[in-house]
Formats: structure tokens, C-alpha cells, sequence
């Protein structure tokens, strides 16, 4: 991506409802043109985050700027954003153009310029001619489109979307995804996306920002995050994962599991405590004698694509992922090769970033 | 089976109660004693048509559509209140706005008439203000006085009812797509509680139509309204036929007004 301009910036944002902080000093940049998406748990503060953007929740502390003008006293109304909502939200007692045209009539735009704009976008979201069709008569995946046009035929800057698909089943779901990332990119608008979904994270972001309990966890492309989490929350949250404590003995030089191996990463202190993460599809199978470790095939599972073999090895279960399978019983060796350890610092929480 | 079984005693009591009363108001309506039988006559209904009987009811008409119309300026303010999320002690206010109907209706019926007379509180008050007294008592103004104090809370809870049930969420995403607080109530808050005022409308009007306390107590004697009318022929003249009559009119009346305030709200642009 070129020299990318910032959009929206959250400093040192608190929130606070009368019972603990909902958000820790959130720090948050998005770019122009970005597709973000704020990935956690629910309760991690992510919608909360979303809220405060499209001025529906004013936050305790910290500031809020757009384009670098600090907007943390505009109404909902006037900022420069729209949002599509979990439920959707729209006006039952309107057909689906008034829904369209709702922004542009405030916007006092002609009637013919109104007309054009909500056909263009009814067509650019698959739905043409639905233009006098009652709200209640339409699927949720028809509903979920008309909320989408209501907020883009507005042409935001920004629009904030908040848990769009989780009402979907999961083929539609699918389909929305690549939908919403082929029409962001169309428009080139900003999208702040919250999801709990970490597939759905992956598939769709520039950027994920991945959060729990009011703090951010990690912010990174979604190749960064997977193949680089940061903490043991975020190895565990995105995908699955063999987390285990490890000991860095010194660069590139780190043991786990009774024995030691060599990896890519440097920069601990002698003889630190670590986390260890390993992805279930990096551990590679090989013949018991000739493995790394050794142990037991003590449960297979079909997953479509592959297998689920849960093995015992070096007092401990490993979940591995092979499109080949071993029988329960089976004694194997196990492969650990140095781009696939992931070493991480021992701390709950990772310090927020800025810049 | 057992549906039907359940279903029994209600229909017995919709019989008894609802479809019986109702068919001897039509056979009255529509008959006479002549010679000792009764026979088939409009004599009854065509009466009704006089113009001194169609100004009495005309005068019920206006009445109570003005009372409605208070009701609906002050209930729906306060059916807003009840529902704003800066208020906090709801259920107060609500108990509140029941409060009154837990007295009797007769009872606070009285209370205005003392309140209101010559020498009554208020004039009291008005006097130790050195303002003029105010002689409403037995007018128009007194009537509907009384009617909107006993039906407010016919208008004011079906409409919370409805506000309350709002989704938060519309009201966000009317801002958040530019309208300002009060381009949302107009565009979005009320058209969807049109069916509460609806409800309330109806409530409100039917009772007040057909009142005849309200206005033998604070409007006197000689302000009769089709209630009064129609008390008077069964109780005072023994026109039952009559009265039946009237009964019917005004029935047909109001399921006229209801059915088309019902459909016009089912139209594009709805009611308001």
C-alpha cells in the first residue's frame, strides 16, 4: 500500500460504565482506505470501541480525532461516518427505497438525484427492483443488504460496521464476506469492522486489531497475526494452537518439551521463561525413530480437509493437523522446524501500540 | 378437542353477555308493540334522524373529539417522558399516571364538580391570587375538562406501550444517518408509534362518546349528550325502542370511525 494518510485516531480512550473500565487507554490509528476489523471476545471492548467512533457512546476520558480535528463533542449526526448495525435497524414502517433515501432526504438532495443514487446502490448490493418492497417481507440476508446500502449510499468516509453477518447462516455469511471486501475496495471507503469471528477477521482485513478485556492485544496484517501472535491470547484466539512453556536459552536457542531447538527468534534474556506456540498444521509426521519427539496417536478426527490427530508426546498432548492420517496407537515421530516455533514473551498483556 | 373444551365457557359468556344484549338492542331497534305483538318498523331508527336528535349527537361528536385531541397533546409528551432514557424513575411516573384510576370514577367525578364550583377550591385560589373566578361549571369547557382528566391514561399507556418497545437501535441509526433529534422523532419515533395512538385514540373516543356521567355531573342538566339520551329513554321515558335505536346508531357509528382509521393506518403515509 502507498503512503497511507491516517483517518481517524483514538487517544488514550477510557471507558467506563460505573463497573471497571471497558476500554484501558485504547490507542488506535486507521488509514484511509483500510479495511480493519476489531477481533475479540465478547466483553473485550470491541463494539464499545465501535460506538465511540459513530458518537453513540461518549467516552470517559481521551479523545477522538477525524482527519485530525478532535471530534469528541459531535453528535452522532454530524460526523462523517455511518454504520450498519448488528440487527440491522431499519424503519419497518418504510419500504426499502425510503429506507435508501433516508440520509440523502435529510440531505435535502433533489428527488431525482435521490432516485438515481438508490437505484445505483440497490443495484451494486443485488438488489434491484426491490425498491417497493416492504422491510418485513425481506430474508436476513436481503434485510442485511438494505442496511448496507442505507449506510453506503451516503458515501461515508468511514463506515462502521458492527457484528454485520452474525445473524447470517454460515454459507451466506460466507458469500457477504467476499461481497463486503469486493465493494470496500470498489468504493475505497474506510471500513471499521467488529467481529468475534476470527475466520471471518482473517478473510476480510488489512489490519486486525485483536482485543480483550478493554486492551489491545495486537495490531497486524492477518498474515502477522497468525503466523506471529504476539501473546498466548492471541495464538489461542486465532486459529488453533500447541501453547506450551519454554525456556530461550540465548538467540535462536530455545527448549521445550524435554529437549532443545533451534528457531528464528533473538533478543531475550539468558535463560528467560517463555511462551511457546506451535499451529497444529506446522508439526510435521515422520517415522517414530527419526522424529524429534516421539509418542502415541491417541484420538483422529475427520475435518474435511484433514485430519485431527490428537498424539501424546513428552508428557503432553499435540494437536496435529496432516491430510494424512495415523491410526489411534500408532507410534509416530514428531518434527518441529525452526520457522514454526513461535517464542513469546511470558506477560498477560502486551503493551498497546502506537505509531 | 381440549381446545374446544377450553374454549367453552368463553364462548357461553360471549353469548350471554355480548352476542344476546346485542341482538335485543337490534330486535328493539327494529321492532314495535302494536296491538299486543311486535312488529317489524324504521319508526324508531328514522327518528333518530331528527334534527334535534342529530344536534345532540353531533354536539357527543365534537366533544369528544376534542377531549380526544387534548388527551393526545398531553398523553403523548408524557408517554415520551416515561420512555426517555434520561428519566430513570419509570415505574413512579407510570404509577402515577394509574393512580387516579384506582379512585372511583363517580368519586373523581364529584371531586371536579366541588373543585370547580362557584365557591369551590379553585376559585378560592384564584380570588387569594386576586385574579377573576372562573365559572366553567356546567359548559362545554367542563365537560371536557372532566372527560380528559378520566381518560388521559387511556391514551397516555397504550402509547408508552409502544414507545417502550422501540428498538434503540432505529433511533441510532436515524441520527447516525444525519437527522438531527427532532427530524427523528418526525420521521421515525412517531410513525412508529402511530399504532399506540392509534390504540389510544380509540380508547379515548369511544368512551367519551358515549359518557353520560361526565356530562350530567359537570356539564348540568341541560348539556345532554347521546349518553344521556339514551339513559333517558330507558330509564326516564321507557322508549326502549328508541333508545335501542340511538344504541344502534351510535354503534354503527363507531365501528364506521374505527374501520377507517384501522385501514387508513394500513396505507402508505399512514394516518398522521
Amino acid at each position: 500500500m502507498a503512503l497511507a494518510e491516517e483517518i481517524i485516531r483514538l487517544r488514550d480512550v477510557c471507558m467506563d460504565y460505573g463497573g471497571g473500565l471497558v476500554l484501558d487507554k485504547l490507542n488506535l490509528y486507521i488509514l484511509k482506505n483500510e479495511f480493519i476489523t476489531l477481533l475479540g471476545p465478547s466483553g473485550c471492548g470491541k463494539t464499545t470501541t465501535l460506538r465511540i467512533i459513530g458518537g453513540f457512546e461518549q467516552q470517559t476520558s481521551g479523545d477522538i480525532l477525524f482527519e485530525g480535528v478532535n471530534i469528541n463533542n459531535v453528535p452522532p449526526f454530524a460526523r462523517k461516518v455511518n454504520t450498519v448495525f448488528q440487527h440491522y435497524a431499519l424503519f419497518s414502517h418504510m419500504n426499502v427505497y425510503e429506507n435508501v433515501a433516508f440520509g440523502l432526504r435529510i440531505k435535502r438532495l433533489a428527488e431525482k438525484d435521490i432516485g438515481r443514487k438508490v437505484g445505483e446502490v440497490l443495484e451494486l448490493m443485488n438488489l434491484p427492483g426491490f425498491e417497493k418492497r416492504d422491510i418485513e417481507s425481506l430474508s436476513g440476508g436481503q434485510q442485511q443488504r438494505v442496511a448496507i446500502a442505507r449506510a453506503i449510499v451516503n458515501e461515508p468516509e468511514v463506515l462502521l460496521l458492527d457484528e454485520p453477518l452474525g445473524a447470517l447462516d454460515l454459507k451466506l455469511r460466507k458469500e457477504m464476506q467476499i461481497e463486503l471486501k469486493k465493494i470496500q475496495q470498489s468504493l475505497g471507503i474506510t471500513f471499521v469492522f467488529v467481529t468475534h469471528d476470527q475466520e471471518e477477521a482473517l478473510t476480510m482485513s488489512d489490519t486486525i486489531v485483536v482485543m480483550k478485556d478493554g486492551l489491545v492485544q495486537q495490531i497486524g496484517t492477518p498474515i502477522d497475526i497468525y503466523n506471529e501472535p504476539k501473546n498466548n491470547f492471541v495464538a489461542g484466539f486465532i486459529g488453533e494452537s500447541n501453547i506450551l512453556d519454554g525456556v530461550m536459552h540465548e538467540d535462536f536457542r530455545v527448549s521445550f518439551a524435554g529437549r532443545s531447538f533451534v528457531c528464528v527468534d533473538k533478543g531475550f534474556a539468558p535463560e528467560e521463561e517463555t511462551d511457546i506456540v506451535i499451529r497444529p498444521e506446522d508439526i510435521k509426521l515422520t517415522q517414530a525413530e527419526n522424529g524429534m519427539l516421539r509418542g502415541v496417536v491417541t484420538s483422529v478426527i475427520f475435518k474435511g480437509v484433514h485430519y485431527e490427530m490428537m498424539v501424546s508426546a513428552a508428557n503432553r498432548d499435540w494437536m496435529l493437523h496432516n491430510t494424512h492420517m495415523e491410526p489411534v496407537g500408532q507410534e509416530i515421530g514428531l518434527d518441529i522446524y525452526p520457522d514454526d516455533i513461535h517464542v513469546m514473551k511470558k506477560v498477560k498483556i502486551v503493551e498497546k501500540e502506537t505509531d | 378437542m381440549k381446545k374446544k373444551l377450553i374454549s367453552g365457557p368463553y364462548l357461553a359468556w360471549m353469548l350471554i353477555f355480548s352476542i344476546l344484549p346485542l341482538f335485543l338492542v337490534v330486535w328493539y331497534a327494529l321492532t314495535a308493540e302494536s296491538e299486543g305483538e311486535r312488529v317489524f318498523t324504521l319508526a324508531h331508527l328514522s327518528r333518530v334522524f331528527e334534527p334535534i336528535y342529530l344536534r345532540v349527537i353531533w354536539r357527543s361528536l365534537r366533544l369528544a373529539l376534542i377531549s380526544t385531541a387534548f388527551c393526545f397533546l398531553l398523553g403523548y409528551p408524557v408517554a415520551l417522558i416515561l420512555t426517555s432514557r434520561h428519566f430513570k424513575r419509570h415505574t413512579i411516573l407510570v404509577v402515577l399516571v394509574v393512580l387516579p384510576m384506582w379512585m372511583n370514577f363517580l368519586a373523581r367525578t364529584y371531586a371536579w364538580l366541588t373543585l370547580l364550583e362557584k365557591n369551590g377550591l379553585i376559585n378560592h385560589i384564584l380570588a387569594f391570587l386576586h385574579l377573576p373566578a372562573m365559572n366553567i361549571l356546567y359548559t362545554d369547557a367542563a365537560v371536557i375538562l372532566g372527560m380528559v382528566y378520566n381518560f388521559l391514561p387511556f391514551m397516555i399507556l397504550p402509547i408508552y406501550s409502544t414507545l417502550y418497545k422501540i428498538d434503540h437501535s432505529l433511533i441510532e441509526a436515524a441520527e447516525d444517518l444525519g437527522a438531527t433529534p427532532l427530524t427523528t422523532f418526525r420521521r421515525v419515533i412517531f410513525p412508529q408509534s402511530l399504532a399506540g395512538v392509534l390504540s389510544g385514540v380509540i380508547m379515548v373516543f369511544m368512551p367519551a362518546v358515549t359518557t353520560f356521567v361526565i356530562s350530567r355531573l359537570l356539564g348540568g342538566g341541560q348539556y345532554t349528550l347521546i349518553g344521556n339520551m339514551i339513559e333517558q329513554q330507558f330509564l326516564t321515558t321507557y322508549d326502549w325502542g328508541f333508545g335501542s335505536a340511538l344504541s344502534l346508531f351510535l354503534m354503527a357509528l363507531l365501528l364506521i370511525t374505527g374501520s377507517v382509521l384501522m385501514r387508513s393506518r394500513g396505507e402508505e403515509g399512514g394516518l398522521w
